[in-house]
């Protein structure tokens, strides 16, 4: 193949160079690279007495933890709540939309918001996105009606589900939910399982790590569980901890303050037109 | 240059192309197995899918090789007979020169790796996940290689879809010295799990058992499923228009 002209140093701004080559692989066959998913697991259930809402607490970037712990359990109104799956970005903007929507709905109807309220708000915004919003979530709360648990694909398509899971650690704490789920649970116990499901997504998926975040919502009542378990301690710390030593020795210290180098005079001439 | 510049790009060249495989045509779905107390328990369904259809309802994904152990195949059916009928000349071959010995699982086990990654350097794999598992000489085995020749040995295994839903909780729940019923539970727990979140899984399975004494596979059934939750009955309840 006769060989381009003598390579030129770029003078500067963008260089296409690579364009060429992936068009080249891309005529070949070789598909480019695909989106990477941020790994996690989240799941909800219903129990007796409400909803329990559960999620890992792991943020990947790409093969990099970015966030050892972050918190995916998002608030909507103080008797709903919404686990997010996806492009961090993604969910936590769609779930601060909807919660500020909310609030003003509030303000308008003077009552406790509805969960499939904050469903279809969710679902018609990502549908109105196509796809492109790309958040997966568990939203569940207690109200006038009862307790629900719905979750909402990033296309905008919903489930009503009596246990739900989303994530990449999914097919694992639905794996638990399948063979433990019955209908009645008591707290402890939903608290308890819900603690498994997550776990197993933890120990048997790539993408979600650390520790596992609780939230129980019941009639007028909710409680958060930050850090519920930690089941990833850090194994060896030093007891004596560390010390810095101090890199640069003080000699001298001397303050000298800032001389006014502007004369305020009271009734001066006025200014000149 | 411009031909060397052809060959290169295409390294299979056009004749081969129509002797590779390329895609699994009739496939069976995951196969799940254990070590127990006396031996070991391998479960697969019975299913054989055309691409999305159900199309094969009696298809047994498990069967003896030789004295020892039981081979346990997902993937494309036809590969796995011609693994069949490798075993056995293999058996055979071993049965022929009479000197008191046979091949036990390790030995089978380590025959399939060979046999799936020379294919797979050749560009034409055997497009089947296999399950190998046996007790020889009160020694139980058990041993997995896949499609690409990554083989391990492991006190639980599972192909395909069973990796992600039945390992999380064979992890769990498996421990040294099951008893027999425990491990048909723990089995079954898993298949159930698969006949739910799978969809090409049919509700039709046989479980093999592999001890010291021999092998017996067991008569197809069916398991038990759940589906009467509340949510399930009436899932619109207050959010008319959804699902």
């Amino acid at each position: 193949m006769a060989q381009a002209a003598v390579e030129v140093p770029p003078k500067g701004g963008f260089s296409f160079d690579l364009c060429r080559r992936n068009e080249m692989l891309s005529n070949k066959g070789v598909p480019p690279p695909s989106l990477r998913k941020t790994g996690t697991t989240i799941v909800g259930l219903i129990f007796q007495d409400g909803v329990i809402l559960g999620a890992g607490t792991r943020a990947t970037e790409g093969p990099i933890v970015c966030d050892k712990n972050c918190e995916k359990i998002h608030y909507m109104a103080p008797n709903i709540y919404c686990c997010g799956a996806g492009t961090a970005a993604d969910t936590e903007a769609v779930t601060d939309m909807v919660s500020s929507q909310l609030q003003l709905h509030r303000y308008h109807t003077g009552r406790e918001s509805r969960v499939v309220t904050a469903l279809s708000l969710l679902k018609s915004h990502h549908f109105n996105y196509q796809g492109y919003v790309q958040a997966a979530l568990v939203l569940g709360g207690v109200d006038a009606n009862g307790p629900h648990l719905h979750t909402i694909y990033p296309h905008g398509s919903t489930d009503t589900l009596p246990f739900a899971t989303m994530g990449s650690g999914s097919l694992a704490a639905m794996a638990v939910f399948e063979s433990k789920y019955h209908e009645g649970l008591r707290k402890e116990e939903g608290i308890n399982l819900v603690c498994e499901a997550i776990c197993s997504g933890i120990f048997n998926d790539e993408g979600s790590g650390s520790n596992v975040d609780v939230c129980v919502i019941t009639k007028g009542h909710k409680e958060y569980l930050r850090n519920h378990q930690s089941p990833n301690p850090r194994t060896y710390v030093t007891s004596k901890g560390f010390s810095f030593p101090k890199k640069t020795e003080v000699l001298l210290t001397r303050v000298t303050s800032l001389q006014e180098k502007v004369e305020v005079v009271e009734g001066g001439d006025a200014m000149e037109e | 240059m411009d031909s060397n510049e052809a060959k290169q790009h295409n390294l299979m060249g056009s004749e081969s192309a129509l002797e590779r495989t390329l895609y699994p045509y009739v496939t069976g779905s995951s196969v799940v197995a254990i070590k127990y107390k006396d031996g070991i328990l391998m479960a697969a369904d019975m299913g054989g899918s055309y691409g999305s259809t159900l199309r094969y309802k009696s298809v047994e994904r498990l069967k003896p090789t030789g004295k020892h152990s039981i081979l346990g195949a997902s993937g494309e059916i036809s590969d796995f007979q011609e693994i069949l009928r490798s075993l056995d000349e293999l058996i055979l071959y071993d049965n022929m020169w009479d000197d008191g010995n046979s091949l036990g699982p390790k030995e089978v086990h380590s025959y399939l790796t060979r046999m799936m990654y020379n294919r797979r350097n050749k560009f034409n794999p055997l497009w089947n996940s296999l399950i190998l598992g046996g007790v020889k000489n009160g020694q139980k085995y058990l041993g997995m290689v896949s499609m690409i020749g990554v083989n391990f040995e492991d006190n639980h295994v599972a192909t395909g879809f069973g990796n992600h839903l039945a390992r999380p909780i064979l992890r769990d729940e498996w421990h040294e010295n099951l008893s027999f019923e425990d491990g048909v539970k723990l089995l079954e727990k898993c298949m159930r799990v698969l006949l739910y979140r799978d969809r090409s899984a049919v509700n039709k399975l046989q479980i093999a058992k592999i001890t010291e004494e021999g092998i017996t596979i067991s008569q197809p059934y069916a398991l038990k499923t759940f589906w009467g939750f509340v949510t399930f009955e009436n899932p619109t309840v207050g959010a008319v228009g959804s699902w």
